[in-house]
């Protein structure tokens, strides 16, 4: 069996005794889109930087295609990377700048140049081959970037929140560049961002990670639903947690006494135990149903169709509804006004955790 | 324009005035045919340029300036460079001692470091040669030549090198296709400069130079003999050079930094 591209084995690394990547294990396979996102100081650039040789991992092994990496400096590695800051040659133009790799690999100056204008021409900015990179556009130069990363046609790309620099519109527009291109090369795109929205929209597998350690791995749509510990539960979405004490279970089914009343949740787990029901904000309703409390209007967020309320439970824990503008209807969000909101069982998630 | 701003213009004028008439009056008396700086001017002409050209006392002392000013700039700015990349590239235990003791010489009085580098080269017998007028040069200049680097370097984004490793580039190639490009207009403007500092350099040059006379040592030596106008004429050559220099290091530093700032 054909081992995957990329594995992290308890990858460890520490700068001056400060664990930066603490344990980290990972596969991932060819032609994967993986996101890793967490907050800052997480170590997913670190992670990155280990990957692309630019930090030796303290303990553990890395291995890219079978291969152990960690003693591989950067020059010797073919995992091209697409720098936060774009780090374009200021002293050299467009064309120039996606020659550097394929210069360094040795190849001629005509081959080289032929190269180098296919990809500019296929991120559609062949007519400023010739231009300063100073002057181009914040969109033009990401795709220079990419252009010089992708030339040199490398199985594994990594990249650093590429699209942190941009403007909103063109965020979206370079997500499509993004993945529109990872499909037609089939090659594996490793991509560091601190934003869930850039993550969900373009990862087929997203690890979020905290802390030095990685905390969850899966689908957008698995940790969106089902996260595994609190933190991935805070950090991903709006979701609303509730913790308590399981207090009853039956077959599939558990029962958590909060301090805002009892709720049934699926799931098993032990009588006695501290347990946490996940459920996210547009799974959650305004009026009673199955599992139902009480809580105070805060705020209200208003983005286009959706609507955000922010509430505050009798114990003061903070909830959130989030609803199509539409469906809001008559419902009064005064500020202090109090509402039931309430929500299916099967919706709930459980979570159980020995610490928060 | 208020008051104010006209006295500062005035006091500006005078400032410049005190630098600049000097030399000024050396350039006009260089072409006047009196023997003695006297008002009325005499009649114009070229004869002392002709003296000093046709003494192959001036030739031999301009060309040890020469060599001096370009041996001196090549090896301070090379010492400069790596100074300035060690400080950019490496944190160390002791680095801002190290700093403090790489930007020392010129908070130095120039008669102490001459009366030291003439012991020294003395103690070595390597006095009164030209290699020792290029040493102590470089020793003056160095530290020129490092800051001028070094303020081009904090503007570079710290990913460029990276990203060249990260395409193939080794260390050294890296430094060649990325560092040394990205610090060319620092390169050029610190070798200009500090071949000027060195092409002008009176004290520590009479302290080591011994009979390998520089032009400035030069024109002391007939000032102490005769009034002669020749001095003049050398001292306004020499001020033409300097400024040469000094300007395209100005021009190259201030053209690049100032595009890249702003």
């Amino acid at each position: 069996m054909t081992e995957p591209l990329v594995v992290l084995d308890a990858v460890e690394k520490q700068f001056d005794g400060f664990v930066a990547v603490n344990k980290a294990s990972l596969t991932i396979g060819e032609g994967e889109f993986v996101a890793i996102m967490g907050p800052s100081g997480c170590g997913k650039t670190t992670t990155l930087r280990m990957l692309a040789g630019l930090d030796t991992p303290t303990r553990g092994e890395i291995r890219i295609a079978g291969e152990v990496m960690n003693d591989v400096p950067s020059h010797a590695r073919d995992t091209p990377m697409v720098w936060q800051s774009l780090a374009l040659f200021p002293f050299l133009n467009a064309r120039e700048n996606v020659e550097f790799g394929l210069k360094m690999r040795g190849l001629d100056g005509a081959e080289r140049k032929r190269r180098a204008m296919a990809w500019l021409e296929r991120m559609e900015i062949a007519e400023f081959a010739e231009r300063n990179v100073d002057t181009l556009s914040g969109g033009q130069r990401q795709r220079v970037a990419l252009a010089r990363a992708l030339v040199v046609e490398p199985k594994l790309l990594l990249l650093d929140e590429p699209l942190s620099a941009l403007d909103a519109h063109l965020v979206i527009r370079m997500q499509a560049v993004l993945t529109k291109l990872q499909r037609e090369l089939g090659i594996t795109f490793v991509y560091v961002t601190h934003s869930q929205s850039e993550a969900f929209a373009m990862a087929d597998r997203v690890v979020i990670m905290s802390k030095g350690q990685i905390a969850q791995v899966g689908t957008p749509r698995e940790v969106y639903r089902a996260p595994r510990t609190r933190f991935v539960a805070e950090f991903v979405g709006r979701n609303n947690i509730l913790t308590g004490q399981v207090t009853g279970s039956e077959t599939g089914h558990v029962t958590l006494d909060t301090p805002l009343g009892a709720f049934r949740v699926p799931g098993e787990a032990p009588h006695g135990s501290t347990a946490s029901i996940v459920v996210s904000a547009d799974r959650m309703q305004v009026g009673p149903g199955e599992n139902t409390l009480e809580a105070r209007v805060v705020s209200e967020e208003f983005v286009g169709a959706m609507v955000t309320v922010f509430l505050e439970a009798p114990d003061g824990t903070e909830l959130k509804v989030q609803m199509q503008e539409r469906a809001l209807g008559e419902i009064d969000l005064t500020a202090g006004r109090a509402l039931s909101l309430s929500w299916t069982t099967a919706e709930g998630h459980l979570l159980q955790e020995a610490t928060t | 324009m208020s008051r104010l701003d006209l006295a500062l213009r005035f006091y500006l004028a005078l400032i410049v005035g005190f630098i600049f008439l000097p030399i000024f009056v050396s350039l006009l008396f260089s072409f006047n045919s009196d023997r003695f700086p006297t008002l009325p001017l005499g009649g114009f002409t070229t004869h002392w340029y002709q003296t000093i050209f046709a003494d192959p006392d001036f030739w031999q002392a301009a060309r040890n300036s020469l060599v001096v000013a370009s041996s001196t700039a090549l090896l301070a700015t090379a010492l400069g460079f790596c100074t300035a990349y060690t400080d950019y590239r490496y944190s160390f235990r002791g680095k801002s001692l190290f700093l403090a003791i790489i930007l020392l010489p010129p908070t130095i009085p120039l008669i102490i470091i001459a009366l030291a580098m003439l012991a020294w080269f003395a103690r070595l017998g390597i006095s009164g040669q030209i290699p020792s007028i290029i040493a102590a040069h470089t020793v003056l200049t160095a530290p020129f030549a490092m800051a001028i680097i070094r303020l081009r370097l904090s503007q570079i984004d710290e990913s460029l090198e990276a990203a060249a490793w990260n395409l193939g580039a080794s260390e050294w190639r890296a430094m060649r296709s990325v560092i040394l490009p990205f610090c060319a207009p620092a390169i050029g403007s610190s070798l200009f400069l500090t071949a000027a500092v060195s092409f002008d350099e009176f004290t520590v040059a009479w302290f080591v130079s011994g009979l390998n006379k520089t032009l400035p040592v030069h024109v002391l030596e007939i000032v102490q003999g005769t009034i002669d106008p020749q001095v003049n004429a050398i001292g306004t050559l020499v001020f033409a050079t300097s400024m040469t220099l000094v300007l395209i290091a100005q021009a190259l530093i201030f053209f690049k930094l100032q595009r890249r700032a702003a």
